[in-house]
Order: C-alpha cells, then structure tokens, then sequence
C-alpha cells in the first residue's frame, strides 16, 4: 500500500498478518484474486491443476495482512486466508 | 471418484453443497463471486437459517439454489417470485430470498416483479444482471446495452435496455441497490441490511459474462473488472432516475432508496381480514 505521507501513528498500529490458503483443485484460473490483491501477494503459477487451469501461487507470504479480498472475489471458493496470531 | 476425495477448510463450506463444487459457472463468470457474496451475508446478518429458503428461476444464476446448503427451490422459468410470495404467505416466519438472473426476473418473469414490488411482498430479490442470456447462448435480453453484439443482434442491439433501479422504484420496490462483484464489501453489507428489513427489497448485481457476452464484444472478464472499477461511481441516496449505466463512460452504484411502507402482509390484514390482525 501507498501512503501520499507517513501515518504519524503507524508505529503504533498493529498490522494483521494472514496465511493464503488456495484449494487448487476449484480453482478456474480467472486471475481475480491475483490482479485485485491490494498488495500483490499471489502471481500465476506455471502448474497445471487436475482441470488444466493454472491456479494462484503465494508470490509474497510476508505481504498478506488478511484483508479476506481474494476470499470475497474468488468466484469459484477457491482460495481463503487465515489470521496468523501477532506477538 | 477423484472428485469424492476433495477436502478443504473453506469458510463457506458450511453453506455449501461441496458435492456440487466444483459449480458449472465458467471461468471468469461473475455469479460465483455474487453468490459467495450473498451466503457471507447470510451468515453474518443473524437470521436464522433453518428459516431461510432461497428460490431460483431457470438460467446460469439460478443454478444458485442448487449450490446452497439451505432449504432452495430452483423454480420453473420466470416465476422464482410467485413461488416466493407464495412461500412467504403461507409461512410467513421464513426469510426468503430470491436468488435469479436478468433474464428470469425482468424478461419472462418481468410482471411478475413489477407486481410483487407494487404489493411490497416481504422478501429479498437478488438480480445478478449479465447484461444477456448466457445459458441460452447469448442472445440480446432486456437489459442488453444499445449497440451491444449478440448471437442474434450481430451488427449491435438496437434497443435501449431496462433501468432495473428505476423500474424496482417505480413498481414499489422500498429498497432498491446496485453494486457489482467488484465491490464485494459493500455488496455483502447490503444484502445483509435487506434480509434485515420487512418489504421488497431488490439489489441488482453486475456480474461479466464472458462466453455469452464478453467474447462478442471483445471483453475478457479482467477488462470488465477494470471498467467496473474505472467507471463506477458510487452515489448512495441518488434517484433511480440519474441512476446511469453507460459502460462507456459511467456507471451509478449505490443504495438508491430506502423506506417504509406497508407490506402486502399488513394491507391484506388490515382490509379483509380485520379481526385477525
């Protein structure tokens, strides 16, 4: 994400850390969970699932702040993310 | 037998018929995303489930019925909403929700619409609108932009499409919403806050085809996506009327109206049968 200035507080704010989970074999290769990411943790993975579709690939684990978006857009209930607990 | 073996964690899975997942829908169709949309709002509007029926008409959406864990009726062609009303007079305790296409709700089953929202039946209309008739194979439909091409309007529609927010307004309709499956959030937030009122509520969904629409116009579904989320602009409280929708320019989302006025419930009790109200 792009801030136009710094948060004052943004030391302070703890950011949510979540694990992308994707249940390759519903996928159906749209692309929508990789172009709308807001901060482009999946990319296209060059395997093939059981249908011939290529599914998302965790490009950037450490990025994902489990926002849910991939989970509310993917049409098919293929890919989910779960909260890591902070510290 | 491969298929049997397919196990996940899917938060939704509680509300699905996984034995039916994965859904016909093609790659890149929108319903999906509409769909998904309307059970995480189930879950989290506090209604009760076992009092919750959803009721589909015949087309690509109204495979819905089918996919969902609750009590569903996929209906015959156009006529989700009288088996709907129906529903919800003889029980009137049931949440019903209707899950339906453009070309179900407004072309075969337009009058019926237009009457249900003059009668302010108590239940929730979901229009997932594609902009054509996809299981068909892509013929124009009422809600086909002008100049559109079709399997059978190959030099571009002639006809100028239906204003679903302002035909729902004008008919009665007392909560009249657009979003597209772009805008997950608010989508969810208001289907939530329909299932939550007494009256007919309608929210109509802009979801991409991309065999039956998108592959004649060339429009791949991420291209509808970023038109979506280019061209939207979001006017809550806008009058149907200056609800536009011009996918070349701009499109009107929003929750449009929102009030109250007697259900058909209420009228009917009130005028024939006054002893019992």
């Amino acid at each position: 994400m792009k801030y136009w200035r710094v948060p004052l507080d943004s030391n302070d704010i703890a950011v949510s850390r979540g694990m992308v989970v994707i249940v390759e074999e519903r996928c159906k290769g749209c692309g929508y969970c990789i172009a709308f990411c807001p901060r482009n943790v999946l990319e296209l993975s060059p395997r093939y699932n059981v249908k011939g579709y290529h599914p998302p690939l965790v490009k950037k684990p450490d990025d994902c702040v489990n926002c849910h978006y991939c989970e509310t857009i993917c049409p098919d209930f293929a890919i989910y993310s779960l909260e890591i607990p902070g510290d | 037998m491969e298929k049997n073996k397919i196990r996940s964690d899917h938060p939704l899975d509680a509300m699905l018929r996984t034995d039916r997942i994965p859904h016909i829908w093609c790659p890149g169709c929108g319903i999906g995303t509409a769909f998904s949309a309307c059970m995480v709002a189930m879950q989290a509007s506090g209604i009760n489930l076992d009092k919750t029926v959803m009721v589909s008409g015949i087309g690509c959406s109204g495979r819905g019925a089918g996919y969902t864990r609750l009590d569903s009726y996929h209906t015959t062609h156009g006529r989700a909403i009288p088996f709907a009303s129906g529903m919800k007079l003889a029980n009137p305790e049931l949440n019903v929700v209707v899950f339906s296409g453009d070309g179900d709700l407004f072309a075969i089953g337009g009058n019926h619409f237009i009457h249900a929202a003059r009668r302010n039946m108590d239940i929730t209309v979901i229009c997932v609108n594609n902009l054509i008739y996809g299981m068909t194979g892509g013929q124009a439909a009422a809600t086909t932009p002008c100049l559109a091409k079709t399997t059978t309007t190959p030099l571009g529609n002639p006809d100028p499409p239906f204003s679903l927010p302002l035909l729902a307004f004008a008919s009665g309709a007392t909560y009249v919403a657009r979003w597209t499956i772009l805008h997950t959030r608010d989508l969810t937030k208001s289907i939530e806050e329909a299932l939550n009122r007494r009256g007919f509520s309608f929210i109509e969904v802009l979801a991409p085809c991309p065999t039956g629409y998108g592959r004649k116009n060339k429009e791949r579904s991420l291209d509808t996506l970023k038109i979506y989320q280019e061209r939207t602009v979001i006017k809550n409280g806008a009058h149907p009327m200056d609800a536009v929708m011009d996918f070349g320019n701009s499109i009107t989302l929003g929750k449009f109206v929102d009030h109250d006025r007697p259900t058909f419930s209420d009228n009917y009790d009130r005028t024939c049968r006054p002893h019992f109200a």
